[in-house]
């Protein structure tokens, strides 16, 4: 057993990574529904889930099990091979997409081997590529969902999602060309390396800036892709029912729900990688006192979640509430504390994750504020806008590196 | 065995089951979704050569984007099951001639170049990215251009037939 744990423990290190991910990206996905219902919920002055635990928080685990326990009725006359694939291919593809994002620079020791945060091996140099070929796949199952529901709603909204995905990934492609020409390279660690190269810049070395017209063509066709107000035409409640998955019940339901919000959570990390330095901090490398703020954000937060676990009345707000608060408190003292090294290395996660957040409330932001495009207006957008400014982004910047070269004042 | 030979297999076989599949399949969507098969399979047996740029490609042209027209198209015009005729006098000996010609072309071009074909995995310098792009830029430019020259003509050409008449 130890000899073969010896030998294949690049092996065994890998599923345990990819267990340990699945298990976090679920979690989150569950929180992210509730996240979601909460802030749309305060925009629009209500309070959302609040009945299951405190503050709704058991709320996702509420509606997990409604989905295990209600029925699965297939319709009638649906192509039943096609209809089951459908909603697996969609979940399998959105959380293998998840695999090659990277999420911190430096690896943690264990037991003798360097174990990188991310899947994917240090060297994918098809890095973006290859996420773009899963989203590119990603399509079928909402398209074949549609098609094989032998119905017509899910067959308008199929169809609906695959002109949308053509038309949009061509930006989506279009518009990361010009960070691609900053960084050199398609590997995802490479171009927020390249970021870091004027480390005393902070956020203004990011590519957001030169790249701003990037981003915003980036951003938009992302959330195209994603199906996501206001680009959610394939499942427009008010026109289509529910769009491609009107036939779908219980856990079928559920695995395109996951896929969508997974989704949510890989563009929201490739913007981060793109164009907001992913896991690099915003202030300049010389401000090292703002190396503490993960504590001094983890020990207010932890202290205020035990305080007001204590206002519940129910073992969930007595306990576990409380726990959780002093499992966040003891980190934030723990980073102070412990050798400088922990400090270092929790910096890269927390400016990842924290980037990250940021970007899945822009997501429920603008579904709690947008209305939807109407279906011409999706089209022109995309082709007449999205694709021109994306390529003029593209010849922009190759012709400001080559100055550069050229004059090179570097 | 070792394992790219297993990987190699397994991806062969889809390719090939794949491709059978297209052609005996009744429905469109059926067919349609074999060729997509096809298409992810050959881009594992590109990268299991090494080269993962027309890998990536592979998949985000052929098995993204064309395919996904292909769906569109069949689910647009709503193309119900087709029945399997018996196979017309003409087709028969032709078609077999066709298939043993191209069957002996393969085999041949494989006899011919065994060596190349086994070193063509340990270059590598080829199928990086930027081997490509300095061939396809540099070496290749002039052909490069023409294609994309056919393909925007092709384009002029759709977007005048799908314009509305004036009235």
């Amino acid at each position: 057993m130890r000899a073969l744990l010896a030998t294949n423990a690049e092996l065994v290190i890998t599923i345990v990574k990819i267990a340990l991910l699945l298990f976090i990206v679920l979690t989150v996905n569950a929180y992210l529904t509730w996240f979601e219902r909460k802030v749309v919920a305060h925009i629009q002055s209500r309070w959302g889930p609040h009945r299951v635990g405190p503050h709704g928080l058991l709320q996702p685990l509420a509606d997990g099990l409604k989905f295990f326990f209600k029925e699965d009725p297939t319709p009638a006359g649906v192509d039943k091979f096609v209809y089951y694939l459908a909603p697996l291919l969609a979940l399998a593809l959105a959380l293998t997409s998840i695999a090659i994002i990277p999420f911190g620079p430096a690896p943690i020791h264990l037991f003798g081997h360097d174990i990188y945060l991310g899947i994917a091996p240090l060297d994918l140099n098809i890095g973006i590529l290859a996420l773009f070929a899963i989203t590119a796949l990603g399509v079928y199952g909402v398209a074949l969902a549609g098609w094989s529901s032998n119905s017509k709603y899910p067959l308008l909204g199929g169809l609906r999602s695959s002109a949308q995905m053509i038309s949009y990934e061509l930006a989506l492609t279009m518009s990361v060309v010009g960070v691609l020409l900053m960084a050199g390279s398609f590997n995802l660690r490479d171009i927020i390396n390249a970021q870091a190269r004027h480390p005393e810049r902070g956020i203004f070395g990011w590519n957001l800036w030169p790249q701003i017209l990037g981003f915003l063509c980036f951003f938009t066709a992302a959330v195209a892709e994603t199906n996501r107000v206001p680009f959610d035409l394939p499942e427009a409640e008010s026109e289509l029912v529910a769009g491609f998955h009107t036939e779908y019940a219980s856990f079928k339901f559920a695995m395109f729900f996951i896929a969508e919000y997974t989704s949510m959570i890989t563009v929201s990390c490739l913007c981060t990688i793109m164009f907001f330095g992913g896991w690099l901090s915003p202030f300049p490398a010389s401000w090292t006192l703002t190396h503490y703020l993960p504590s001094v954000i983890l020990i207010p937060f932890g202290l205020w979640v035990i305080f007001d676990g204590f206002r519940y009345e129910t073992a969930f707000g007595r306990i576990v509430l409380p726990g959780l608060g002093f499992v966040i408190a003891a980190m934030g003292f723990a980073l102070i504390v412990l050798p400088h090294q922990y400090n270092e290395f929790i910096q890269a996660p927390f400016w990842f994750l924290s980037k990250v957040l940021v970007f899945l409330f822009i997501y429920v932001w603008m579904r709690g504020t947008l209305p939807r495009f109407r279906y011409d207006q999706l089209m022109a957008f995309g082709w007449k806008l999205l694709l021109p400014v994306s390529i003029v982004n593209v010849i922009l910047t190759s012709f400001v590196i080559l100055a550069k070269m050229q004059w090179g004042h570097q | 065995m070792t394992a790219p030979l297993i990987v190699f297999f397994v991806l062969a076989a889809l390719a090939v089951i794949g491709a059978i599949s297209l052609i005996l399949q009744k429905h469109p969507i059926h067919s349609a979704l074999s060729l997509i098969v096809v298409m992810v399979a050959l881009a594992g047996l590109y990268l299991l050569m090494g080269a993962e740029f027309v890998a990536a490609v592979q998949i985000i042209v052929y098995g993204g984007a064309i395919m996904v027209l292909f769906v569109f198209v069949i689910m647009l015009l709503n193309a119900g099951v087709e029945e399997h005729t018996s196979l017309s006098k003409m087709a028969g000996p032709p078609g077999l001639l066709l298939v043993l010609a191209l069957a002996a072309f393969v085999a041949a071009t494989i006899a011919k170049s065994g060596a190349s074909v086994q070193t063509a995995a340990q270059t590598g310098a080829l199928s990086s990215t930027r081997g490509i792009s300095e061939m396809v830029f540099k070496d290749f430019v002039y052909p490069f251009e023409l294609t994309s020259f056919l393909i925007l003509v092709a384009i002029l050409g759709a977007v005048v037939l799908a314009q509305r008449e004036k009235s």
